[in-house]
């Protein structure tokens, strides 16, 4: 063997054993504990996902400053290890992979939206890491027997469910009975969206409502008038749609023009698609589900109550007129983690695997309990409906506003 | 479904009007940027993939300019010299490479061109939904059962003069009778003098503006957002491909009869195949046209 052979092995020797090594270090690397996320950052999620993205390091800033995690009588500091998944689920699940077998993260935060989260779930499953997800809410996430998943936010069936107890109630209000309410539902297409539409009709159902439309829109909606000429047609006294925040813009755009007097409207994802502001007419009355909002009751040690939260992250980052509850449930999500490390005060991912399963806690987002599936239970979805430009809390049906006052 | 066919013609019969309405409004964008398509395809022989994403961008351009405040029927032929900028440059860098490679070549080099405009798109505005509200009068009839926004007959006006004034380009101008001579026989044409190098930009960047237009049209009546250009793509080569290339009144027919198609579709089968309708109807005239063919079919010896 000659000299330069005997290098070129020596070398690749080494790099071979820094690789094995290297991953088992990676997690923990000195005082500080690393978190991996692929996270959507382009591409067609990438409003979302910047706004989980910053929940998450504004949570990690948080955490740290106020003395990081305490494990085995030692402090460690957070910090997060993106890579951008590009909105595609294929991509997420490649990230994850490498996150976990090249980077070596043993602890995961969750992507943006069901439809990454359920690509990226069996890889964190298969390698036995912990994932708490903030942006995930299909609830066909927690039938699949998944232990490494948890998710602090509500499931997707309890979205639009609420409208249905509301409009029920006002019926029995009125002097009639609830099962004479006609619905009308337009859903989008996909997973999360079939998941709202699955926990409105089981409520339809429970009242013996009639389901007069029932209409499922494509991915790529950019019309839905043939829907609502059937709703002018059929005149059902509640409107349910759910597209994320493109299907809200373009019923709310569309409502609008075509001037449908329904006395309920509820539609997902209001907020987000920004539609009080944009459609200052026609969104007038539009009850909207929304996971957080800066009126919650409930606080925590790090982030105060969730009105604190609220004035702080605004004052963090100055671009926010309004903070999603997308970015709130991402700083609820590193909070858990903090708890769970500190809880098992161990690095083994078995041991906070149980730790988190055994979480218990208030936090300024909610209160926090996993179910055995993983799902928080302990966290209503709240319901607001838009009044003038503001957005109102809707807790009972006395709050209502019925019908929606609305002038074209 | 036949409760819903029962609602067509017996409960709601007027329904019939707002459909019939949003059909002919709507047909018109479709048959604009198939003409586009048909243009490009007949004179180039390109299939162009990234259509319906010409279309989607000259809708951000409207957007752009409406919320730089200018008004939103102005910005229409400014997206339209824009857009033809646009291809003018898009030809001199992509086209012209592939023009003379086999179609695979240029049906890859504008699916990259398609993804990239997407992607570049978003990155620019983000993908959110986003409409040009003009805020125009809404019309309505029946007891508000039928509401039609004048912004969707001015868009049906705006096509008819645009292709008005495309079919008068291309029968009375010298630019447009070199533009057909080119589409019949680009050697001969070459032989006469005429540029065709000059002349496939020109039909190029041409196409991009009527796109420009339609996007216009669909940003003031319907959304946008990076990603919805596909539709449009298929659209337009669905009616391209039912009415033929260089048949100006079978794309407006067609164009028409799709607006209308989706529209019942829609109605009657639900929204979900809506847009599954213009393959379907796609389907059907492929399968008629063989049929035909048969018939006529004869050994020539």
């Amino acid at each position: 063997m000659n000299f330069n052979k005997l290098v070129l092995a020596s070398i690749s020797f080494v790099t071979g054993m820094l690789m094995l090594v290297f991953p088992l270090q990676a997690k923990v690397e000195g005082d500080k504990i690393i978190l991996g996320s692929a996270i959507s950052l382009t591409g067609k999620y990438a409003t979302n996902g910047l706004h989980a993205q910053r929940g998450y390091d504004f949570a990690v800033e948080r955490i740290n400053s106020m003395g990081g995690v305490k494990v085995g009588g030692k402090t460690y500091m957070l910090s997060i290890k993106y890579y951008d998944d590009e909105s595609t689920p294929a991509r997420g699940a490649q990230l994850a992979e490498r996150l976990i077998k090249q980077d070596g993260v043993e602890f995961m935060l969750g992507p943006y939206s069901s439809g990454l989260t359920k690509a990226i779930a069996p890889v964190t499953e298969k390698y036995g890491v912990p994932m708490v997800e903030a942006e995930g809410a299909s609830r066909s996430l927690f039938t699949q027997g998944y232990r490494y998943l948890f998710a602090v936010l509500s499931t997707s069936e309890q979205y639009l469910s609420p409208s249905i107890d509301h409009a029920a109630s006002m019926a029995k209000k009125n002097g009639k009975n609830p099962s004479s309410v006609k619905v009308a539902m337009a859903f989008e297409n996909d997973p999360f969206s079939l998941d709202v539409r699955e926990g409105v009709v089981d409520t339809a159902k429970k009242y013996g409502m009639k389901i007069v439309i029932d209409d499922k829109l494509p991915a790529d909606l950019s019309d839905m008038s043939s829907t609502l000429t059937k709703v002018k047609a059929m005149r059902p006294d509640i409107l349910l749609v759910s597209g994320h925040s493109k299907g809200a813009a373009t019923a709310a755009r569309q409502i609008g023009e075509m001037r449908i007097n329904v006395p309920l409207i509820s539609i997902t994802h209001c907020e987000a698609a920004k539609v009080h502001e944009k459609f200052p007419k026609a969104a007038q009355g539009f009850l909207c589900p929304t996971q957080w909002s800066p009126n919650v009751p409930y606080s925590d040690s790090y982030f105060g109550d969730s009105k604190k939260y609220d004035r702080e992250f605004k004052a963090a980052y100055p671009s926010y007129s309004a903070i999603p509850y997308q970015t709130a449930q991402a700083s609820a999500a590193v909070l858990v983690w903090k708890l769970a490390f500190e809880a098992a005060n161990s690095f083994d991912k078995d041991r906070l695997r149980d730790a988190i399963s055994a979480t218990q806690t208030e936090t300024f987002y909610g209160k926090i309990k996993f179910s055995e599936a993983g799902n928080n239970i302990a966290k209503p979805m709240l319901m607001r409906q838009i009044s003038g430009k503001k957005y109102a809390d809707v807790v009972s049906a006395n709050d209502l506003a019925w019908p929606r006052k609305v002038s074209y | 479904m036949l409760d819903n066919l029962k609602l067509l013609f017996i409960w709601a019969p007027v329904m019939n009007v707002q459909l019939i309405l949003d059909g002919i409004f709507i047909g018109a964008v479709f048959a604009l940027t198939a003409y586009g398509l048909a243009l490009v395809w007949g004179v180039m022989n390109i299939k162009n993939l990234a259509q319906g994403d010409f279309v989607i961008m000259g809708g951000y351009i409207s957007f752009a300019l409406f919320n730089a405040g200018f008004h939103p029927l102005l910005t229409l032929p400014l997206a339209m010299i824009l857009m033809f900028g646009f291809g003018w440059l898009v030809y001199v860098i992509i086209i012209r490479r592939v023009i003379d490679k086999d179609m695979f070549t240029s049906l890859l080099a504008t699916f990259g061109l398609s993804l990239l405009m997407q992607q570049v798109i978003n990155l620019i505005f983000g993908p959110e939904v986003q409409t040009v509200d003009p805020d125009f009068k809404i019309y309505s009839a029946f007891d508000d059962f039928v509401t039609i926004p004048s912004i969707k007959i001015l868009s049906l006006v705006l096509a008819a003069l645009l292709a008005l004034g495309v079919v008068l380009f291309m029968k009375k101008s010298r630019l447009g009778q070199s533009i057909r001579a080119t589409a019949q026989d680009p050697r001969a044409a070459r032989v006469m003098g005429i540029n065709t190098d000059r002349v496939y930009a020109i039909t190029f960047a041409l196409n991009a503006a009527i796109c420009g237009a339609a996007g216009v049209l669909v940003a003031m009546i319907w959304v946008i957002q990076p990603f919805y250009g596909i539709v449009y793509s298929i659209r337009s080569f669905a009616i391209v491909t039912a009415s033929g290339l260089g048949n100006l009144p079978a794309v407006i027919g067609a164009g028409f009869g799709l607006g209308l198609a989706e529209q019942y579709t829609g109605i009657v089968f639900g929204a979900e195949y809506q847009v599954a309708s213009a393959v379907v109807l796609l389907l059907l005239v492929l399968m008629w046209r063989q049929i035909k063919l048969r018939q006529k079919r004869e050994v020539v010896r």
